[in-house]
């Protein structure tokens, strides 16, 4: 099997899935069962003045009968006393000195405060830390957490502080709340971060209770706004984290967040240049269990890859991500139907219809269907056929049975076909087709040399405007 | 309404449902899994065209009255077909599901759900806001045919009597379904529904002599009749011990028929031979036997029905055919198909001991009754229509269900009655109703 060993940031790693800064990692006793499970590391629940929750804290989106696409918490950092959380990572140190556990903190933003918790936290054995400045409730109205984060000169100047005094590598975690994620790991890198971790929650109101007018979570009657996670916010993330690793003034080793919950993930995520990537939601959601797949399938995708470590493949995926003018416009693809595998469903028809380009259609036609006029039959005009038509109960004995079908499964005025001509390559039919492989985007030849839109507009000498 | 009607506790324990109601998390869970099609085939199949996708979306939204009101449009006896219809062979036997590897959408107890939800919280079938039209239109006979109908033209505006029969009105949706599919009191409680939209339905027998006063009095008259009498067993050995399935059905179901002895033979294997059998081994039969004349391939019954008899302990005696009864003995004949294809009856003999000789072999249709109503064209006697108006050979006469398919689904009446509201309400003028 691959190996999944990994050094981030000077940090030697038995493999690159550590636990984020939230309650899964809020005490030892559960740390180290999370180690125990397979967790290569942790960072602690943020540290820092103890502070007062609230109940209820967390409130979710579910989708389509999922529960927790999305979930939302008003917690906040710790609240148990700073010595207890530090005697607990030098005894979870003491017993597991091969695994990382990471100190998340977080205090008023004054040098001394700063100088003194991170003594503490190096003190007690923790092998790196990470600063929260990405917290985007509750600490931020005190001025803490995102309110750092959000501007970068006090990110910078706090980054400094740290870098003072510390003896281990210093992770600065971005929030995702600010016009452009890569002007504060900028700053993070400017102050001396030795690392970045990426991203905090986004800011959320879940969701309105129907019944009561009270978003969610309700607190007595009033709620907050939160910070969502889980499977909803991976998009966001994979996004933030490949601009920050592709942008120079900013990169730095990786930690990635955000909606990670399985192996597939989180090798998306090395694949934008990750170095660790951290976890909570999923976790909160089954369990520390989940790692266990997490770490035996990314060693199987390796091996079937050929990838014998992480470093073989990490950031493999940033060179493909561009600007869209450097896109080639010539490239060319249109849907095409696996008419043995439709099941008639038409969903790829309506979506082509409504919501794209209307070249998927279901008035099955013989000879050339194109020309400057091509009169088709609209949705509704097959639904209205069907509401008039008259159906009965089939009686075994008494009526004919069924025509066959071929080795088609639908039948076959239900087996939507594609005009090609007409069809823009947008990929909406393969992506609502429910039907694995039915719908595949087929390369079309154009005959032109590859062009961009860069070369095409420099070609004609047009200035770009927007 | 006529008589109001108690169920028999026995009976109601000893037919416990068949398929009982989802949870609404049950409900949830399966509305998710529908696919939401488009143009979709279970809507296609539905001889209502029940637009299913938007019905079961609506569960899955939270719009469960949205939902029932959606079932209504299309169907004014959504709650019991959802119970009666054989899914297997519409909705759920189009769902696209099973060339997906998975299992079909519950469509019918999703259906139930909302149905049973919508009755429950005791809301209202919605009437179209149209001014009350000057025209009358007469249904005769109370069953699923005259009831689509009668709420279709009441859509439209139209004053609509129904002529019932029977005590109970309903028809076979009220005396003829298997109890543990419907009960008496569901489909009471939808007639009730239908009367609250302002259908006047009266528990009357119209005889030959009724039709000129009919016509007098109505601007068209739909004839939802059903079939006539079942057939009987032409065999000797007299009457004694023979009921015939309906009137098991509509027995036990009313309370009237609370055992049926420890052996019993059902002749024919249609869904109403089944059903009989069924019935009969609730009733606490231990012996129960259905005689066909032909082989199993042949029958006119649906698959599951016959897996169903089966689970419940019906035996199957193929090609058998009674030739005499004697003494709670049942004398059957072997038959073959011969090589013109012909059914032959054999020398070999069969005693099957039979205290209740059950025939469950069809109804004679009312050809005879009705074929004086003026004009009326009739074919193997089934009254001629059109299909897509319920248009008869007489202006003023329309007609849908068992008495112009043969005997065929609940579903299928209702219809029948629907595309004959239309066609009455072309025919009088009405402007068209909205497509449902």
């Amino acid at each position: 099997m691959a190996n999944l060993k990994t050094t981030f940031a000077g940090i030697e790693c038995i493999n690159p899935f550590w636990l984020a800064s939230a309650p899964p990692t809020n005490c030892g006793e559960q740390v180290m069962r999370a180690f125990d499970a397979g967790w290569g590391g942790a960072v602690w629940k943020t540290i820092g003045e103890p502070i007062t929750n609230v109940s209820s804290r967390y409130s979710s989106v579910d989708w389509a009968g999922q529960r927790m696409m999305g979930l939302n918490n008003i917690e906040l950092i710790s609240d148990r006393p700073i010595e207890v959380n530090l005697a607990e990572i030098a005894e979870v140190k003491r017993r597991y000195p091969k695994h990382v556990v990471i100190a998340s903190l977080m205090v008023e933003s004054r040098r001394d405060v700063w100088h003194e918790m991170v003594k503490r936290a190096e003190d007690a054995g923790s092998d790196g830390l990470e600063l929260n400045f990405g917290c985007p409730h509750g600490m931020s109205e005190r001025g803490m957490g995102s309110a750092v984060g959000q501007v970068p000169e006090y990110a910078q100047m706090i980054t400094e502080w740290v870098k003072e005094v510390a003896r281990t590598p210093v992770l600065v975690k971005l929030t995702p709340n600010i016009t452009d994620i890569r002007l504060v790991a900028r700053a993070a890198k400017q102050g001396g971060a030795d690392a970045l971790s990426a991203i905090n929650t986004i800011n959320s109101i879940t969701g309105i209770d129907l019944d009561t007018f009270t978003p969610r979570p309700n607190v007595d009657g009033k709620s907050s706004h939160g910070g969502y996670c889980g499977p909803a916010v991976k998009p966001i993330a994979l996004n933030m984290v490949q601009s920050v690793m592709a942008d120079p003034a900013s990169v730095l080793p990786m930690s990635a967040i955000g909606g990670i919950g399985s192996w597939r993930d989180a090798a998306e995520f090395l694949l934008v240049g990750a170095g660790t990537v951290q976890v909570c939601t999923a976790v909160m959601h089954y369990g520390y269990r989940i790692v266990e797949d997490m770490i035996d399938g990314l060693s199987q995708w390796m091996d079937e890859k050929g990838f014998s470590s992480l470093d073989d493949f990490q950031g493999l995926s940033l060179p493909r991500v561009t600007e869209w003018k450097h896109l080639n416009l010539n490239y060319k693809i249109v849907a095409q139907i696996d008419e043995s595998l439709c099941i008639g469903c038409d969903l790829c028809h309506i979506a082509c219809w409504d919501g794209a380009h209307q070249c998927i259609h279901t008035d099955r036609v013989s000879g050339p269907v194109d020309g400057h006029v091509e009169v088709h039959r609209k949705p509704m005009e097959a639904v209205h056929a069907t509401m008039s038509s008259i159906a009965v109960t089939r009686i075994p004995k008494m009526d004919p049975p069924a025509v066959s079908q071929g080795h088609y499964k639908a039948p076959l005025a239900r087996i939507p076909r594609v005009d090609e001509t007409e069809c823009v390559g947008c990929n909406l039919c393969s992506l609502v087709c429910p039907v694995e492989d039915c719908i595949t985007m087929k390369e079309v030849p154009v005959g032109l040399a590859p062009e961009t839109w860069e070369e095409r507009t420099a070609k004609l000498g047009i200035v770009e405007q927007c | 309404m006529g008589t109001a009607f108690t169920p028999h506790a026995g009976i109601t324990a000893r037919f416990p449902e068949l398929k009982p109601a989802l949870t609404p998390q049950a409900a949830m869970v399966e509305a998710n899994r529908c696919l939401n099609c488009f143009d979709a085939p279970c809507t296609s199949a539905c001889p209502t065209h029940i637009d299913v996708p938007r019905f079961i979306k609506k569960i899955a939204s939270g719009n469960v009255a949205g939902s029932a009101r959606s079932i209504l449009e299309a169907n004014v006896l959504g709650g019991s077909c959802a119970r009666v219809c054989p899914v297997e062979v519409l909705c759920e036997g189009s769902c696209v599901m099973h060339h997906r590897a998975e299992k079909p959408i519950m469509i019918g107890r999703l259906q139930r759900y909302a149905m049973d939800n919508f009755y429950g919280r005791g809301l209202q079938i919605p009437v179209r806001q149209r001014p009350e039209l000057p025209l009358r239109v007469a249904c005769v006979g109370g069953g699923p045919a005259s009831l689509g109908c009668a709420a279709e033209l009441r859509q439209a505006g139209v004053q609509v009597t129904v002529f019932d029969k029977r005590d109970l009105a309903g028809g076979l949706n009220t005396y003829g379904v298997a109890e543990y599919k419907l009960r008496v009191s569901e489909s009471l409680r939808e007639i009730e529904a239908i009367q609250s939209m302002g259908v006047e339905i009266l528990q009357r027998e119209i005889g030959l002599e009724d039709f000129a006063t009919l016509e007098r009095e109505f601007d068209a008259i739909f004839l939802g009749v059903g079939l006539g009498e079942m057939h009987r067993l032409r065999i000797p050995g007299g009457e004694a011990g023979v009921m015939d399935a309906l009137d098991l059905i509509a027995g036990y179901k009313t309370g009237e028929v609370l055992s049926v002895g420890r052996t019993v033979a059902v002749i024919g294997c249609g869904n109403t031979a089944i059903d009989a059998a069924v019935a009969s081994k609730r009733l606490g039969a231990d012996e129960v036997h259905i005689v066909y004349r032909r082989g199993p391939e042949e029958m006119s019954a649906f698959g599951f029905e016959y897996e169903h008899a089966l689970q419940e302990g019906v035996k199957f005696l193929w090609w058998r055919q009674p030739i005499a009864l004697e003494a709670g003995t049942l004398l059957c004949a072997e038959t073959s198909i011969n090589e013109a294809g012909e059914l032959v009856v054999g020398e070999m003999r069969t005693q099957l001991t039979a205290e209740v000789v059950v025939p469950a072999i069809g109804q004679s249709p009312l050809a005879e009754w009705l074929s004086s109503v003026k004009g009326i064209q009739f074919a193997k006697g089934r009254v001629v229509v059109d299909r897509a108006t319920g248009a008869t050979s007489h202006a003023k006469y329309f007609a849908g269900g068992d008495c112009v398919n043969g005997g065929r689904e609940v579903v299928d009446a209702v219809a029948d009655g629907k595309r004959a509201a239309r066609g009455i309400a072309a025919a009088l003028g009405v402007m068209e109703v909205a497509h449902g």
